[in-house]
């Protein structure tokens, strides 16, 4: 029995927390928050386009600020924090149980897969903790920035007065350190989602001849497009600050 | 001695009714109280144990593998008979019966063999109901395929792995019984000697593998489920650890071995390739539904094969003897097992052999192949389809039903079967001799038990495929629960025997006395050299074909190898606190040479020639096997008394009453 | 070829070799082409016991790729680097003259070493026992023909029913996952109805001693079914989740209540 097990026990959940801590209730926590983290990501790369925009950053900064104000999105944003801090804490649980159940390494090792990249599927842990380092510089450099207020002050049209993220992301992208840092964590995320996105489904059981192909194809277009779209926007950025286009 | 069969009294299709109708129980509370041991976890073991577990008894099973899945009854490849009829091509329990004891060529008990065709129906609803996935039709329904030796179609197979289906449906039975509790499971256990107390087996010593320990069990009652002793010949189609060592130390104890001459030589196995060879593969008997046997009729065409200038295709037509359909033209190339691979050693010995070392024939499958093809050519509506395509169709039908068999074939020899014929030559692969045992399958000893392959019961000279797992599992899951009862009803009041009495001190100290001796030659020569050098012996003079000179010769020079053996043998390591596979070899070994003359002596003393002991003094103008009913029609059960003084033989007269004795045609 | 030379750097331990195991490198003259790989290490053991020294401990039986007892990881591959093949099927016509090859036990904490290349698969009997089978006893089958199956469940269900219990799966497993052999059981069992009745206990019994065995958890690699020597599909493993989510949340064992009456 786990403490889990344990602790829901009296509200007669027992069989949650059991679920919850056996091999495949662990595997189906990392695959439910990692789908939800996926189905963020176009969104906040849709918003993420704004700043491409050429318009002194009115929308991105007008976007920005509905996305904090708004009521049903605080919510999924809470969702969401908690989903990276539970897909996170799991994933290196396992990653360190799963390490510990071979007991010796082998000497030669080779890892042959079907159907998905085994490097990229060995290594989701490496993988895993760059991105979560990433997210977590991501969000002090501007997530926390915003919320503190460290940031300037722009008015638009109406005359309402709005904390101005685009600035800082702009003077961020020129930046070439942060450029290769957002740009490699891009190519992490596109491994991480290459096994991933097709691996949440197979978790949950969902893997059947007639479609699994379908999701399997959509998952690697999924992986390539998305941190591709998203890595374009610091070199963008940057380029344009050095005045290549 | 004259020996009593126990054969209870009564028309031959009510004996097992009545007789277990009228049997002694063993009440449930009484069941508790006793104690079985069951060695082997094979179809038979494996299905005993579990169903006595279910039945209330305390079993104790012991196996030298890692685990009971494993046992050799797992590499059964075609399939189970039973006389189920869901074809309506005329099966029947009498069908079956007959079928089996003409099979055997007459040498089997009629009323054993009756009782087996009648629970085979039994067997299948068992398997299915365990989850056995059998083939099966679009309708849902099983499936049937037909094997050597019968005319109707009354094989269940699971593709070509019914053994191992069967196996694990046992296997999950067993699994079911020790999480119960009924049943206690020693894995990695081999049994070295049965432990006799006042004439009764009560008990087994076993080595336990890992650490070497010898280990005293006792109980009311001892199943035998230990296998054939096939690796008697060094290469056969069984596994590397199937040994004749559990039930030739029941013969040490007293209890008689029967019929060890009769060993199945199965005709289609992939030929040896060279001296390493350490085991011989089977393709199994369903290929000769559709593959024909043949060599070249020119022995020159033989030796160009042979030599690397020509190949099977090199030759034309007409220059093809397809000599199991000339001989046999009734059952062609499904004539039983001993038939067809006498057919393949003659037309050998006649320089006809198409591998390097002379010893194999083609099995063809491109008649079988272009028939399928027009025929899935015409499903399709394809008209005049270029010869290109019939091929390739023909073969995509040839890989649904024999692709796995197929795959095997071209991983051992590196060579397409779809295209070049298969090589193929006969190899040792069943032994139908095995312990006496009476209608209860107690052996002489009472309270010994043997069930499956190492007893001698039902095939007589020679087994029909598709056999095997049915008698294993009918003794298993429906004769031996019943019939021990009888044993065990008188020893409701035995309390439980102590493993620390005089007799099963004794048979430890006997046992590491063996042990002893065996570590203390450190000589020069392998175990496995030994072997070999046994295997070369009985394969040359007591394998296909057998007569008095060769024999003769056979047994002195058994008992020359066997000297040089306790003279000359090293083996490594430790015999005990360590895991030491060299130590189990050599006390397989030691006991592979007294079986083997045993073999040999009982080979002398059959002078006819009968299902698979074909001798060559006894044979019709056409070469065929000639019986000798008169004098031969009794099962031999021979008891050893050790080095120094001949086998003692004991004769169970053979009656038939329902069967007339003809000589076996399959023209 | 007839006569190749081979270098093999093969794992030993325990007997006279160290407890915690080391590699020791055999040179290997005239190994033919046609050998098994398991009949390429009878020579070399028949070549230590001519030096009168220790052969190397390896497990086998049937040599026919059906038993499931043969085990070891040939350069980094569970039965070596043939798709769908035992090690007692592998052959040395699939290595050349000259190579080195490097031979290990297979690897896991719940595979513990017997000794040299030998381990102890035991775990998944336990797993069986908890639950891999259809409880019934014998002599209460009906007609084997009185419950249709389809020809494509029964498939499916021998698909996955062709498992020989080798443990090649967890070797090759980064985790040391036993998911594809528990999978295996509980797709065969589940495709049939005979063993439908009992399927959802079946899944929650099975895994929950498959996690008390100390494997890693699964992290659909699909290396198992990769190395599988009988291609066992990872399908398996997603029917497991499957039938195992569904249980967890919607099976509750009742226990039956005793007595009657008389």
């Amino acid at each position: 029995m786990s403490w889990l097990t344990n602790t829901l026990s009296p509200v007669g959940l027992g069989w949650f927390g059991g679920f919850l801590t056996s091999s495949i209730g662990k595997k189906v926590l990392m695959a439910l928050t990692g789908l939800f983290l996926i189905s963020f990501l176009p969104i906040h790369l849709l918003g993420n386009l704004y700043l491409l925009k050429d318009d002194k950053g009115e929308s991105f900064n007008l976007y920005a600020e509905f996305m904090t104000h708004n009521k049903i999105i605080k919510a999924v944003s809470y969702t969401l924090y908690l989903s990276i801090v539970l897909h996170a804490i799991q994933g290196l649980l396992l990653w360190r149980q799963n390490a510990s159940a071979r007991g010796q390494n082998y000497a030669v090792k080779v890892t042959r897969a079907v159907g998905t990249n085994p490097r990229a599927a060995t290594r989701m842990g490496w993988l895993g903790t760059i991105l979560l380092i990433f997210i977590l510089l991501h969000m002090y450099q501007f997530w926390l920035q915003m919320k503190l207020g460290n940031v300037p002050r722009a008015a638009y049209g109406n005359g309402e007065i709005v904390k101005d993220l685009y600035n800082p992301v702009m003077d961020a992208f020129a930046n070439p350190t942060f450029v290769i840092i957002y740009v490699v964590s891009m190519i992490a995320i596109a491994f991480h989602l290459w096994h991933g996105f097709q691996s949440a489904f197979q978790t949950l059981g969902l893997n059947h001849g007639k479609y699994t192909p379908f999701i399997k194809a959509l998952g690697k277009v999924y992986s390539v497009l998305i941190p591709a779209g998203f890595a374009i926007i610091p070199i963008y950025v940057y380029g344009d600050s050095m005045g290549w286009w | 001695m004259a020996l009593n069969g126990k054969v209870p009294a009564g028309n031959l299709t009510e004996k097992w009714t009545k007789y277990r109708a009228s049997m002694p129980l063993v009440a449930p509370n009484n069941k508790r109280r006793l104690d079985i041991i069951v060695v082997g976890s094979g179809l038979a073991g494996a299905a005993a144990a579990a169903s006595l577990g279910e039945l209330g008894y305390n079993v104790k099973c012991f196996t030298f593998h890692d685990s009971p899945r494993r046992a050799h009854s797992i590499a059964a490849q075609g399939g189970i008979n039973a006389a189920k009829n869901y074809r309506n091509d005329g099966d029947s329990t009498y069908r079956l019966f007959y079928d089996t004891i003409k099979g055997g060529d007459y040498r089997a008990r009629e009323a054993n063999v009756y009782r087996l065709a009648e629970v085979s129906a039994s067997i299948i609803d068992q398997a299915v109901a365990q989850g056995v996935p059998f083939a099966r039709e679009y309708g849902g329904l099983l499936d049937n395929r037909s094997f050597g030796g019968v005319q109707v179609s009354r094989t269940f197979y699971a593709r070509g792995q019914t053994g191992q289906q069967l196996l694990i449906g046992a296997y999950q039975s067993l699994s079911r019984q020790i999480s119960l509790g009924s049943v206690e499971m020693y894995n990695r256990h081999e049994m070295l000697d049965v432990v006799l107390v006042d004439g009764k087996a009560r008990g087994i010593i076993a080595r336990n593998l890992l650490t070497g320990e010898l280990e005293r069990h006792a109980a009311h009652a001892v199943v035998l489920a230990t296998g054939g002793y096939g690796n008697v010949f060094y290469l056969s189609t069984n596994a590397m650890m199937c040994n004749v060592t559990a039930a030739w130390r029941s013969v040490r104890r007293g209890a008689l071995m029967a019929n060890p001459c009769f060993t199945q030589i199965h005709p289609t196995c992939i030929p040896v390739s060279g001296d390493y060879q350490s085991k011989l593969t089977l393709m199994s008997e369903s290929l000769r539904n559709d593959g024909r046997v043949w060599v070249p009729k020119k022995q020159e065409d033989a030796a160009a094969i042979r030599s690397g200038h020509k190949n099977a295709l090199d030759i034309p037509e007409e220059d093809r003897d397809y000599f199991l359909e000339r001989r046999y033209p009734a059952f062609g190339n499904l004539v039983p097992r001993d038939v067809a691979s006498r057919a393949a050693k003659i037309a050998c010995d006649e320089g006809l052999g198409v591998a390097p070392t002379g010893l194999a024939v083609y099995l063809d499958f491109s008649a079988a192949i272009e028939r399928y093809g027009r025929s899935k050519a015409g499903v399709m509506g394809l008209h005049n389809p270029e010869h290109k395509k019939v091929i390739e169709l023909g073969q995509n039908v040839v890989e649904e039903k024999y692709g796995n068999l197929f795959a095997m074939y071209e991983k051992i020899t590196g060579e397409n079967p779809y295209v070049m014929p298969m090589k193929i030559y006969p190899a040792v692969h069943y032994t139908m001799g095995g312990l006496w045992v009476d209608y209860n399958l107690e052996t002489n000893i009472p309270g010994l038990f043997a069930a499956g392959e190492c007893n001698f019961s039902d095939h007589g000279a020679n087994r029909l495929g598709a056999s095997a797992l049915m008698q294993g599992l009918a003794d298993g899951y429906f004769v031996l629960p019943y019939t021990i009862g009888n044993f065990l009803s008188n020893d409701i009041r035995t309390p439980k025997f102590d493993p620390n009495s005089a007799e099963f001190l004794q048979a430890e100290a006997d046992v590491k006395g063996r042990i002893d001796q065996l570590m203390g030659v450190q000589g020069k020569q392998s175990v496995e050299s030994f072997h070999r050098r046994l295997g070369k012996i009985m394969w040359e003079k007591c394998g296909m074909a057998r007569n008095a000179e060769g024999l003769t010769a056979a047994r002195r020079q058994i008992q020359e190898l066997r000297e040089e053996f306790y003279k000359d043998v090293f083996v490594p390591g430790s015999a005990t606190g360590d895991y030491n596979p060299e130590l189990e070899k050599a006390l397989r070994v030691a006991d592979f040479f007294e079986m083997g003359e045993l073999m040999v002596v009982d080979a002398l003393n059959r002078e006819e020639s009968c299902g698979g002991h074909f001798r060559e003094e006894h044979q019709t103008e056409e070469g065929e096997a000639l019986r000798d009913d008169a004098n031969f029609a009794y099962v031999a059960a021979w008891a050893y008394n050790g080095w120094d003084t001949d086998p003692v033989l004991n004769k169970e007269e053979l009656v038939f009453e329902n069967v007339e004795l003809k000589s076996r045609s399959y023209k | 070829m007839e006569n190749m030379h081979l270098k093999l750097k093969i794992w030993r331990q325990g007997g006279k070799f160290s407890k915690k195991g080391e590699f020791v490198t055999y040179e290997l003259d005239n190994v033919s082409e046609h050998m098994s790989f398991l009949e390429m290490l009878d020579v070399l053991n028949e070549k230590l016991i001519t030096q009168r020294e220790e052969p190397v401990a390896f497990e086998h039986d049937c040599r026919e790729g059906i038993c499931g007892t043969c085990s070891m990881v040939i350069n980094g591959h569970p039965h070596g680097p043939n798709a769908g093949t035992t090690t007692c099927q592998l052959h040395m016509r699939f290595f050349r003259d000259g190579d080195t090859i490097t031979v290990e036990p297979f690897r896991a904490k719940s595979f513990p070493v017997v000794k040299d290349l030998v381990v102890e698969r035991a775990a998944f009997d336990r797993i069986i026992q908890a639950g891999g089978f259809v409880s019934i006893n014998t002599g209460q089958a009906q007609d084997a023909n009185a419950i249709p199956v389809s020809k494509e469940s029964a498939t499916v269900a021998f698909d996955a029913a062709a498992c020989i219990g080798c443990g090649a799966c967890v070797a090759a497993c980064p985790n040391a996952s036993a998911m594809l052999f528990v999978s295996a059981k509980v797709s065969h069992l589940a495709m049939l109805p005979q063993g439908k009745v009992e399927a959802k206990r079946r899944a929650l019994a099975m895994v929950k001693q498959m996690d008390l065995e100390g494997f890693g958890n699964c992290s659909n690699v699909t290396a198992c079914e990769a190395e599988c020597p009988k291609e066992i599909s990872v399908e398996n493993i997603a029917r497991l989740n499957r039938e195992y989510i569904s249980a967890a949340f919607v099976y509750d064992e009742k226990e039956e209540k005793g007595g009657g009456a008389g």
